[in-house]
């Protein structure tokens, strides 16, 4: 009954999207008031349905109905009730209706913040996701229903990948799509504006803080996405430059391009070919990671379903998405005429310096991953692209991005000159090479690697400190000072201490890899690690071997890690629960391999040093507060609240 | 074999090492006989695809087939060939698909050089544009205009 | 002019987007085709004094499928492979592989035994020379002894007839 109702909800929300699409398109189109003022509603109901689907599968996994194939297929009776929740979107046609609620969560959101915008816009903006809800709804409905039954039941299900049943389940996917699906409020704008004609500096300004917190929340997936498998999957790795990963990371690469390009195209109306461009393309990349994932074609380890024909449906939506949003770029973009002049080192030629970087990183992750595609579709063979090359290709383009980061938001807009520049940051340039070519020495030896990495977070952080000294020289106050400014700032300082944390961690980490028996012990890092053996432990559905190791310091014992190997009820699949201590900003890893003996007393046991490793989180985690500071900057309440009034006023004239 | 410790007590612990063996008896064996091997190997099969896995190195996967040619890759090396000669032990057999870092050839020169490429074709955009956006600035205000416009607004007082 | 490169490279990846639809990216290619197979001498299951050698097969196109009792999959296959050692259409050699707990010999006497000769590979170490990455795979091999042909996974009836027999055709079977 309940799957049933959430199917008919589906449908209800599908002829939902359709009005709110259809009417208000063609209301702004004949400036129809009457037609135009369905977006709203329309958005707003389509919402409702759509969380109301979503309760009925999340109610069905948390009753285990394993008469729903999805949830015989993705859960198990002895899945802890947590896991039975998240395991809702923890299945292909699970995170789809996933997407479709935060699509329309985000229509929503902008259907309540708009207030102060024309109506056409509104109509447009609203009509432009109702059409990307219609293509998703009628994927979910036609391909990939979640609601479809399983007759007759099988006894149980087949669980969970043990992968997933992790609390980074929890968070990483919901913050991931909404940012993935955030930018798609972007998408509207850009679209709504060349729909309208008007490209003006407004609509820069619209737009702005709806992409800037899109981009925040896709700064936190990422990360949690890092960090989940960091601790899940036992190899001591952060981020593996898979397929997957790379489709999250491209849209956030275009994401920070069109941040930046927003702010020129706002404060002096140039760039509006660009940021326009950067707007279709940010969420074009999101809707190719949906495509690349989900279509069997590239293999992936986090691939959700390898089905060309679900994969031909994603891609002919592709094609209309993109492509029409491309002709209709290419069809005003006459109209598109640039904004006032500027000089060599102005803010605008830095910032147009930094998007062109940034596309070329973009261009490389982009190539690396579709390189194999390319190269088996052309009938040339099979080659892999991995770590190596993108490690290889991705950091020295960084490298002028970094720098950019520092002297952009010093450099005046407009005009600036070289000289003057100079002379304010000679000392943070100074500072930076000499920490960049002094640190690793006191560190673990000379790695030309290092250097660069910490000559460019020592930059980062002085150019910071340079914009706050001369922002308080001027006469303003830290009180004063605008969010927008303190976002940025904390955003470019997130940046820093992410690069400084990758870079003494990739460096400097230590592994090793050894068969310990009971009471055998190694040494790391400075730390010994004594294994005690192994007990037998019983979980609500897995059975695991739980090491303990205990690890101390000149013969002081400090702490006692329980590395377990897990064995899976339900699908009888292994998995290394790796034991993770973070001592100040250094993680101690130990993990459990196999047993080396018949008794299980003997055990290869892989222990890591990571040093510094995280700053990589709590770099992310000051870009991402940075981002939803800039975004809640006085100017853009301020808009909303002078609104009402007028609109108030509107009312009772 | 771990490298020199952050802090300067691996020369306490070596001490201790040497005067109490019986407090110290036990310190664990490297998987790998050849702890110097084991980090060439492990540095060496990060770099190489596990062909069992869907998308994982040759160094994290727990396949029985990863450990096996692991185990190929310590054995090729103890025999004394270098790096070089494992990965063309390895590509004759399973292909350039095994290799994660593309190898150099006709076939992926676009590939590497494609970065590089992009980004020259990026700074040529940004040095065009600038072009454009300088002359903008420095075109001259036409005094006569200039003057015109005077002249209006003492009209329109 | 140049509005219109960001639909036109759009285009572009499309087309190779719809070509990747038809393709698997998990397919590995083997090296060996058109090579020669990598040569080995293996001592016979249930008969550790005879051994086998591809060396044996000149002059035959022959298949070598690559198999193991545990392997589900290749008791799939085992009931086609009956059939094609009972056609003699060619020799098929079933190198056995990684059959740590030495079940083959029960096997065979049990399904009953469609190969030629059936090398033991305990070690792995012959699969590793021929590229085998898992069980079931199959290899026809020419007159001359060079690899024709690869086939990963289980052989349906249809697989045979589409991939199969042609390529046995060509080579003169």
């Amino acid at each position: 009954m309940i799957p049933e109702l959430g199917h008919f909800a589906l449908i209800v929300a599908l002829l939902l999207a359709i009005t709110q699409a259809v009417l208000p398109l063609i209301g702004a189109q004949r400036g129809n008031l009457t037609l135009m003022s369905v977006a709203r509603p329309a958005a707003q109901g389509q919402f409702v349905f759509t969380v109301i689907a979503f309760i009925c599968l999340a109610y069905s996994f948390l009753v285990n109905d394993f008469t729903v194939e999805n949830v015989a297929s993705n859960s198990f009776s002895q899945l802890p009730e947590l896991y039975r929740f998240t395991a809702t979107w923890g299945s292909h046609e699970g995170s789809l209706l996933l997407w479709v609620v935060i699509l329309a969560f985000w229509t929503t959101a902008v259907s309540v913040f708009s207030r102060h915008l024309p109506d056409d816009m509104v109509a447009r903006v609203l009509g432009v996701m109702g059409l990307i809800s219609i293509g998703f709804l009628v994927f979910l409905l036609t391909t990939s229903n979640p609601f479809d039954r399983l007759l007759p039941a099988p006894m149980d299900g087949r669980d969970m990948n043990p992968l997933l049943q992790d609390w980074g389940m929890i968070i990483h996917p919901p913050m991931l799509y909404m940012g993935y699906v955030g930018f798609a409020v972007a998408f509207a704008f850009a679209i709504a504006a060349l729909l309208s004609g008007r490209l003006d500096a407004a609509w820069a300004r619209w737009s702005r803080p709806w992409t800037t917190v899109a981009w925040a929340f896709l700064t936190l997936g990422i990360a949690l996405g890092s960090w989940w498998a960091y601790r899940e999957l036992g190899w001591g790795g952060w981020w593996f430059w898979d397929p997957t990963e790379n489709a999250s990371f491209m849209p956030w690469i275009a994401g920070t391009a069109l941040i930046h390009s927003l702010a020129v195209t706002e404060k002096r109306g140039a760039f509006k070919a660009w940021t326009v461009l950067l707007a279709l393309t940010a969420f074009s990349l999101s809707l190719l990671g949906t495509f690349l994932v989900r279509s069997g074609v590239l293999s992936s380890v986090h691939a959700f379903a390898t089905d060309p024909a679900r994969g031909a449906f994603i891609l002919a939506f592709l094609v209309l998405v993109i492509g029409g949003s491309l002709v209709l770029y290419a069809w005003r973009a006459p109209k598109m005429l640039s904004g006032g002049g500027f000089t060599w080192f102005s803010r605008e030629a830095l910032l147009l310096g930094n998007n062109v970087v940034l596309l070329a990183a973009l261009g490389a992750v982009l190539l690396g991953t579709l390189y194999p595609l390319l190269i088996d579709a052309l009938g040339m063979g099979k080659i892999s692209v991995g770590p190596p090359y993108f490690n290889a290709v991705f950091v020295p383009l960084m490298a002028p991005a970094l720098f950019l980061m520092g002297i952009g938001p010093l450099a005046r807009w407009k005009e600036a000159s070289l000289p003057d520049m100079v002379s304010r940051l000679k000392w943070a340039l100074a500072i930076s090479v000499a920490t960049g070519l002094l640190l690793p020495l006191t560190l673990d030896g000379f790695k030309p690697w290092a250097v660069f990495g910490f000559a460019m977070s020592m930059w980062i952080f002085l150019t910071v400190l340079v914009g706050f000294r001369e922002r308080l020289k001027n006469g303003a106050r830290l009180s004063t000072l605008t969010r927008s400014f303190w976002g940025m700032q904390l955003a470019h300082l997130g940046m820093a201490v992410g690069v400084a944390g990758i870079t003494v961690v990739a460096n400097y980490e230590v592994e090793r890899d050894v068969r310990m028996d009971i009471g055998d012990h190694t040494e790391l890092a400075g730390y010994t690690f004594t294994f005690r053996g192994t007990t037998e432990h019983v979980g609500p559905n897995y059975r695991a071997a739980r090491g303990t190791v205990e690890v101390s310091k000149n013969g002081k014992k400090l702490y006692v890690l329980h590395p377990e190997k897990r064995i899976y009820n339900a699908s009888g699949m292994p998995m290394t629960e790796a034991s993770v201590r973070p001592v100040l900003f250094d993680d101690i890893y130990v993990a459990l391999g196999e047993p080396l003996d018949e008794e299980a007393k003997t055990w290869a046991v892989r222990v890591f040093h990571k040093p510094f490793i995280n700053w990589l989180w709590i770099g992310s985690l000051l870009m991402v507060v940075g981002g939803f500071l800039a975004a809640s900057d006085r100017r853009y309440r301020i808009a909303v609240k002078a609104a009402a009034p007028t609109a108030a006023a509107a009312q009772g004239a | 074999m771990s490298r020199k410790p952050w802090m300067p007590v691996s020369w306490l612990f070596s001490l201790a090492l040497v005067l109490a063996p019986a407090v110290w008896a036990g310190e664990a064996e490297s998987i790998g006989a050849d702890p110097v091997i084991e980090q060439r190997m492990i540095k060496l099969s990060e770099e190489l695809r596990c062909l069992v896995c869907q998308n994982e190195s040759l160094a994290g996967s727990h396949a029985e087939l990863a450990e096996d040619l692991r185990e190929e890759i310590r054995v090729q090396m103890k025999a004394g060939k270098n790096d070089k000669e494992v990965i063309d032990y390895l590509t004759t057999r399973y292909g350039d698909f095994v290799l994660y870092r593309p190898p150099f050839k006709p076939l992926t020169l676009l590939l590497w050089f494609g970065p590089a490429l992009f980004l020259l074709l990026g700074a040529g955009i940004w040095y065009f544009t600038l072009k454009k956006r300088r002359n903008l600035i420095e075109t001259p205000v036409d005094e006569k205009k200039l003057a015109a416009a005077a002249q209006l607004l003492e009209d329109n007082k | 002019m140049k509005r219109w490169i960001p639909l036109i490279l759009f285009l572009v990846l499309v087309g190779f987007f719809a070509k990747g639809l038809f393709l698997n990216p998990r397919e590995v290619p083997s090296p060996f085709i058109g090579k020669a197979a990598p040569d080995f001498t293996l001592p016979v299951v249930g008969d550790p004094n005879t051994t086998f050698s591809p060396a044996e097969m000149k002059g035959k196109v022959w298949v070598m499928n690559v198999w193991a009792p545990w392997c589900v999959s290749c008791r799939q296959e085992h009931g086609l492979l009956m059939a094609l050692a009972q056609s003699q259409t060619a020799p098929i050699v079933g190198l056995n592989w990684k059959d740590k707990d030495r079940e083959a010999e029960m096997l065979l006497a049990r399904e009953g035994n469609p190969y030629f000769a059936v090398p033991e590979d305990l070690s792995g170490k012959v699969g590793i020379d021929w590229g085998v990455t898992g069980t079931p795979e199959t290899y026809v091999i020419d007159q001359a002894g060079i690899v024709r042909m690869k086939h990963v996974g289980p052989i349906s009836p249809e697989i045979w007839k589409e991939k199969f027999e042609p390529k046995l055709k060509e080579l003169g079977v």
